[in-house]
């Protein structure tokens, strides 16, 4: 394959249509660029009204050139900063629960796989399928019995049950992707299950549980019906918070962009930062 | 899948005496975790489905069997809320696959940026629904001051109240940005591994760019379209929070589906029989969904397992 004289085609091709076949390639790159901006406008106006004045944020025609101010993000990181330690939380803590309870199910089933490891693993992501309204009428009366309505504990049960598959599914992943012949080594020496799962397996598949990690986070951050349905104010998170903003009479454009970029940001730059394994959680591994 | 469930339980390892630890018992809280929270429920609602129980009238729970199905899938009413559910789905999976599959193919070549343009494009997907919801509905569709509206006089048209005017219209629009940028890095991905020399042999041949994308891209492009299409679908057919805080369900049924007439039914109306007997049935609709799905999956991923 090295050996052969590499692209006939482009040899074949005479002057003229290569600077025709130059400007079609400009030509695309500009309309990806074009459309690329289209899509971001949103974003982009949100954040751009986050840095106005009120005045400026409702002003038709639209402000584009204006001196920024911070004063936004002050008014709405103090009516937020609860919601804020809400989302977090649920968000972290059901999280480590789902790993805690995720990752060692994990490790069984992709180094000791029994018959039934198949079932299982599509058992549990068929679960991740379950639409919420399915079951969220018993769940609340039973969160009302629990006293678990509008409480944090509450909310991390129920992200940890729609991140758990994600987990187990996305480990398992990772983790038959570690040579079979280190735990074999582990097992001459002696190793227990436990060691094995301690020793090799968690510190072997480090990348893996960040990555999934942080897609287990950006799913609980932007999770709103559970949220609406279980909390109310105690335990609001963010996206019951900027929910409040739904009616726009005597709505402040300025200070709810400076909430929703607040809100957006973080799991934006997580989105960024984890895009190459998005894909892969995103179609538990049915396309790499 | 409830047989399964069962099975799963009732064949768990017992706990051994001492302190081995067996890799069979390592999957059991796992497991159980997933049992309480939504089979269980799920069962509760099922069970609720059959009953007239309003939880403003807690003390009277009559059992009216089939009564809450036949109730829902008679009314008229109701079937609008069907008919939207899936104009919402179709719509959506309809403009994110012409989308989402443009924008694969412009991203699958070489160009100066081409790594910041793709994660540009990956952000609407990662913004909150309710953030969407609010801030397309007050800074971009608001009839007068919104950006839309502006550009629409600005040639020379006359803008108009998009979510008053073309609820569903405006609420697809909304839902297709979400979601573009998935077809798009599904599809992406799906491009990628395709191997060069395949489009290189059918140019040599010359294949004009219809007959090469027809014939050498789309049978590549089908296990990344189905999922993309499965996947969509099921995502797009529970799609509840960019309708809460931008029409909530109206003006009048023209944007409730299935998930916000749930709602509306449990915690406005507290009439927990029908609401419980409509998740049935999204459940259902989605699982037919789900099975495809899963198929999908367990066909291209090993279960690993070196024992």
């Amino acid at each position: 394959m090295t050996t052969l004289p590499a692209k006939p085609t482009a040899v074949r091709q005479t002057a003229p249509n290569r600077t025709g076949q130059q400007l079609q390639k400009i030509a695309l790159t500009v309309l990806t660029y074009l459309l690329a901006f289209v899509f971001f406008f949103p974003i982009l106006w949100m954040l751009l009204a986050a840095f106005k004045t009120e005045a400026q944020a409702f002003a038709i025609p639209p402000v584009f050139t204006f001196s920024p101010i911070l004063d936004n993000f002050r008014t709405a990181l103090g009516t937020y900063f609860p919601a804020l330690t809400h989302s977090l939380v649920a968000a972290l803590g059901s999280t480590v629960l789902a790993f805690v309870l995720g990752l060692p199910a994990a490790f069984a089933l992709a180094v000791y796989p029994s018959r039934r490891a198949r079932g299982i693993l599509t058992w549990m992501l068929s679960t991740k399928f379950m639409p919420a309204v399915g079951v969220i009428v018993p769940l609340f009366l039973i969160f009302k019995n629990l006293h678990l309505l509008d409480t944090l504990p509450g909310l991390i049960l129920m992200y940890t049950t729609m991140n758990l598959p994600l987990v187990v599914w996305m480990m398992h992943s990772y983790m038959t992707e570690i040579p079979f012949a280190i735990y074999e080594a582990a097992k001459v020496d002696g190793a227990t299950v436990w060691q094995e799962f301690f020793g090799i397996a968690l510190p072997l598949s480090l990348p893996g549980i960040s990555a999934t990690a942080l897609l287990a986070i950006i799913f609980a951050w932007n999770e709103v019906f559970f949220a609406l349905n279980l909390t109310s104010s105690d335990a609001a998170p963010l996206s019951v918070f900027i929910g409040s903003f739904k009616t726009s009479e005597g709505l402040f454009w300025a200070q709810m962009s400076a909430a929703a970029v607040l809100t957006v940001l973080p799991v934006m730059i997580f989105g960024w930062v984890a895009q190459r394994q998005l894909v892969r959680g995103l179609s538990f591994g049915a396309v790499k | 899948m409830t047989a399964q469930a069962q099975a799963i339980a009732a064949s768990s390892p017992p706990t051994r005496s001492g302190f081995r630890l067996t890799p069979g018992a390592l999957v059991v809280p796992a497991v159980l975790y997933l049992i309480l929270t939504t089979q269980v429920p799920f069962f509760m609602t099922i069970y609720y489905s059959f009953f007239n129980y309003n939880l403003t009238i807690p003390g009277n729970r009559p059992f009216v069997g089939f009564e809450n199905y036949v109730g829902l899938l008679t009314d008229p009413q109701n079937f609008r809320v069907i008919l939207n559910t899936l104009v919402l789905t179709g719509g959506t999976l309809i403009i994110t696959l012409v989308l989402g599959a443009l924008l694969a193919m412009l991203l699958n070549r070489p160009f100066l940026g081409r790594a910041l343009v793709r994660t540009v494009l990956i952000s609407s997907f990662l913004v909150m629904p309710v953030v969407t919801a609010v801030v397309w509905k007050n800074m971009l569709l608001n009839p007068v001051f919104g950006f839309f509206s502006w550009m629409v006089a600005k040639l020379g048209g006359v803008p108009v109240d998009w979510l008053a005017a073309h609820p569903m219209g405006s609420i697809i629009a909304m839902v297709s940005w979400e979601w573009t940028p998935f077809a798009m890095l599904i599809l992406l991905t799906g491009l990628q591994s395709l191997p060069d020399d395949q489009i290189e042999a059918a140019r040599l041949d010359g294949a004009n760019p219809w007959q090469e994308f027809r014939h050498i891209v789309l049978p590549h492009w089908t296990q990344a379209l189905e999922v993309v299409i499965l996947l969509e679908t099921i995502s797009v057919l529970q799609v509840y929070g960019e309708i809460y805080a931008s029409t909530s369900g109206g003006p009048g049924v023209a944007t409730t589906n299935l998930p916000y007439f749930i709602y509306q039914k449990a915690f406005a109306e507290y009439n927990i029989g029908v609401a419980s007997a409509a998740g049935v049935i999204a459940v259902i609709l989605t699982n037919i969904l789900a099975i495809f799905m899963l198929r999908l999956i367990s066909r291209n991923v090993s279960t690993g397992g070196h024992a």
